[in-house]
């Protein structure tokens, strides 16, 4: 993937990048950082902002959020790396932060970082996060590993099923990071269009009374980019949803044409 | 504007249709996700069916999860780790104590005479802070800067999932979460880490075991204190070539009974007022990854090592004034500390320790780094040794542990004191930075209390007993 040739090539531009650690002044653009434990999310994070999060060989070492900044392009990034989960459906604590910013946070792009080694089991959580934001990048981590272990991933035909680019990387050894970045800039200014594949084997009474209650909900709220989404919790009977809906705060959060403002903040944990 | 007629009917269709779909909505959702993701792995992911000849992987888990080899391995790396630790830290920390403790303080108070500094000046800042720090970072840096970056290249190897996996089957028989073996293993670098790492813990129940049971693990602050003690007492009773072996099982033993501790605690807890079964959860085996070297060396050092010194220096800064206060401060002819220590002497006499060690776990409240210094500077002022320190509320020099060892000697210490020492030390309060965040954690007072003072009357039991069965038996 990342012959010699590519750095001299216009699109390979790691020297666009200016890390920022902690100052987190201005930023342009939000970034969320998400994925299974133990996919080295945090040592994308580490790359990006050129801080020294602790990583390590272990499921469940990020148990709260860390925020770093970076610049490409001339836009600077705000980079938050949520808890690595491996869904966004129960009610632990890591789940909801991860769930909770993702959807009440807004962040321009959502990275998710999965283990190449077990892409089938970490596109459940890539699926889950596509079903509540359209803007993902998939960073499909432990390439080398991967290749070590005779398993080849396709990243164009994952890229078109999932409708969000994919890129291949290593972040240990920092490959794949100036394409990921190239993406994540892509993606939040609006250049690259995203379709995001969204779940579609579900049985006919799940789908039906998914149908049911997101039509209704996009009565009320015709703006609303994750319908099913709402729906989906709403039915699961997630009590921060529910209070969304009540208070109005759904709707403030998605209103017409309000660009990037309004960013909610998250209940600091 | 809001509109609440319209929320209220969405709520109300979601409460009908919630009805509708039954039970099974979570199992349903899952199996609609986990059926879009196999389509999609399907085109994407191709493998070499050729297996390999050899799974390197599968060889090594297979024999340090073993339900025969498991714990013994675990064991002997550990003490591995301890006595590379123990050797090692020897030599830097006495050249540390002689720059900064011979060398720094006396230059210090020529200076501050010179500049003619009131003698309590010049005690509270350069007897009490300044020697408090300077003690903390002869005896503390050279252990970790050792021992953090032995065990951050474990950690990056990927062998603490196994150990929580070796875990997971005891945690899971006294009723609390297999999840739990994880946070355990943060608490042996930090309590008040673990404690918040408590909460990739679903089940508030399982969670509050797991918090209350966090200070059994023997964090940072407590590692020196029990290699120090181990060297100076147990390592002496045996001959020199064992001695580091010997004492380097000594803290292994303090660790297991930790594990141990939490266990029982976790059962009993889940037995009475946490009663409840424990809950499922998979638990992943990373494939194991060749550690960087360099930069596991350099993030450990940097991130790690300094930053528990800076925090034990923060502790000791005012710790230092204390002390200096409590040896210099006389209410009719005797000390503050004095009186307290001639005080609950007898009592501490019963449960194997004595006066001293009692007010130094007082003043000791913020962090365990600075129970040794303490206690040193308190049995000098106590036991009056002539010619070693510089007068009441000094922590004195202390270039080698020889020198502790011959001061802890004539303040009447014996090996039982140095067991019960290290048992207290496991057994008792957590800091005050791990209490502090017990109580942002649970958000509760009374599970706050009860983790500080179960683990103290554990500690006053066990004290006890090995004390009276001592008297007995000697």
């Amino acid at each position: 993937m990342n012959d010699k040739g590519c750095e001299t090539c216009p699109v390979y531009k790691p020297g666009n990048l200016i890390r920022h650690g902690i100052n987190m002044t201005d930023f342009d653009f939000v970034i969320a950082l998400a994925g299974n434990p133990n996919t080295g999310k945090s040592t994308v994070f580490n790359n990006l902002t050129g801080l020294r999060q602790h990583t390590g060989n272990w499921p469940g070492k990020t148990v709260s959020r860390a925020e770093g900044a970076f610049s490409f392009n001339e836009k600077k990034f705000k980079i938050v790396d949520l808890p690595g989960t491996y869904s966004l459906l129960s009610t632990s604590q890591d789940e909801e932060i991860a769930r909770d910013f993702i959807l009440f946070g807004r962040p321009d792009v959502t990275v998710v970082v999965v283990d190449a080694t077990r892409l089938e089991r970490n596109l459940n959580l890539v699926l889950q996060v596509l079903e509540i934001t359209e803007k993902a990048v998939l960073c499909v981590n432990l390439i080398d590993e991967a290749e070590r272990n005779k398993i080849t991933i396709d990243d164009r035909s994952l890229s078109r099923e999932l409708g969000i680019p994919v890129v291949l990387a290593a972040a240990r050894q920092k490959k794949g990071m100036p394409e990921l970045l190239n993406y994540i800039h892509a993606v939040a200014s609006g250049n690259y269009k995203c379709k995001p594949h969204r779940i579609s084997s579900e049985t006919r009474e799940l789908k039906s009374a998914v149908e049911k209650l997101s039509t209704r909900i996009l009565k009320q709220l015709p703006h609303l980019p994750n319908a099913r989404w709402v729906a989906l919790r709403l039915l699961d009977g997630d009590q921060r949803m529910i209070d969304a809906v009540r208070n109005g705060e759904l709707e403030e959060l998605f209103k017409p044409d309000d660009g990037n403002q309004n960013l909610m903040s998250v209940p600091n944990i | 504007m809001n509109d609440k007629k319209n929320t209220n009917e969405i709520l109300k269709l979601a409460d009908e249709l919630r009805w509708e779909i039954g039970n099974d909505f979570h199992d349903a959702l899952a199996e609609s996700i986990h059926a879009d993701a196999a389509q999609i792995a399907a085109v994407a992911v191709s493998y070499d069916d050729k297996k390999p000849q050899f799974d390197m992987d599968r060889t090594i888990d297979r024999i340090v999860t073993s339900p025969w080899l498991g714990f013994p391995i675990m064991f002997l790396l550990l003490a591995g780790v301890f006595w590379v630790t123990i050797e090692g830290s020897n030599i830097p920390s006495g050249y540390l104590a002689s720059i900064l403790v011979d060398t720094v303080h006396p230059a210090l108070k020529a200076f501050a005479d010179s500049i003619n500094t009131p003698f309590w000046l010049s005690g509270v800042l350069i007897d009490g802070a300044y020697l408090a720090m300077a003690w903390v970072i002869a005896v503390m840096l050279p252990p970790m800067a050792i021992f953090f970056p032995i065990f951050s290249l474990l950690e990056d190897f990927g062998y603490l999932p196994r150990v929580a996996f070796n875990m997971d089957n005891l945690y899971r028989r006294v009723g609390a979460h297999g999840k739990q073996a994880l946070t355990m293993s943060m608490g042996f670098g930090c309590n008040a880490a673990g404690v918040v790492a408590a909460r990739i813990i679903d089940s508030p129940r399982e969670r509050l075991i797991a918090i209350i049971t966090n200070n059994f693990s023997l964090c940072n602050g407590r590692w020196p204190t029990q290699i120090l003690i181990a060297t100076i007492f147990i390592g002496a009773t045996a001959p020199a070539h064992l001695a580091g072996i010997v004492s380097a099982g000594a803290v292994v033993g303090v660790a297991v009974l930790g594990i141990f501790s939490s266990l029982v605690v976790s059962w009993f807890l889940s037995r009475t007022v946490l009663k409840g079964e424990a809950s499922a959860f998979s638990l992943e085996l990373p494939p194991y990854r060749p550690p960087r070297i360099l930069q596991t060396l350099y993030t450990s050092l940097i991130d790690r090592t300094l930053f528990v010194l800076w925090r034990a220096i923060v502790f000791a800064f005012p710790a230092g004034i204390v002390i200096w206060l409590v040896a210099n401060i006389h209410i009719g002819g005797a000390a503050v500390a004095e009186i307290f220590i001639d005080w609950t002497n007898p009592f501490g006499i019963l449960i194997g320790l004595n006066g001293v060690i009692l007010l130094a776990y007082i003043i000791a409240i913020p962090a365990n780094e600075i129970v040794i210094p303490t206690v040193l500077m308190l049995t000098v002022l106590v036991s009056s040794i002539s010619g070693v320190g510089g007068g009441s509320g000094v922590m004195f020099e202390l270039d080698s542990i020889e020198a502790t060892s011959s001061i802890l000697h004539a303040g009447g210490w014996t090996l039982l004191t140095g067991i019960c020492l290290m048992l207290f030390s496991l057994l008792h309060n957590p800091c005050s930075t791990t209490i502090y965040t017990i109580y942002k954690e649970t958000g509760s007072v009374k599970w706050t209390l009860i983790s500080t003072f179960l683990p103290i009357a554990m500690g006053l039991v066990v004290c006890f007993t090995v004390a009276q069965l001592w008297y007995l038996l000697a």
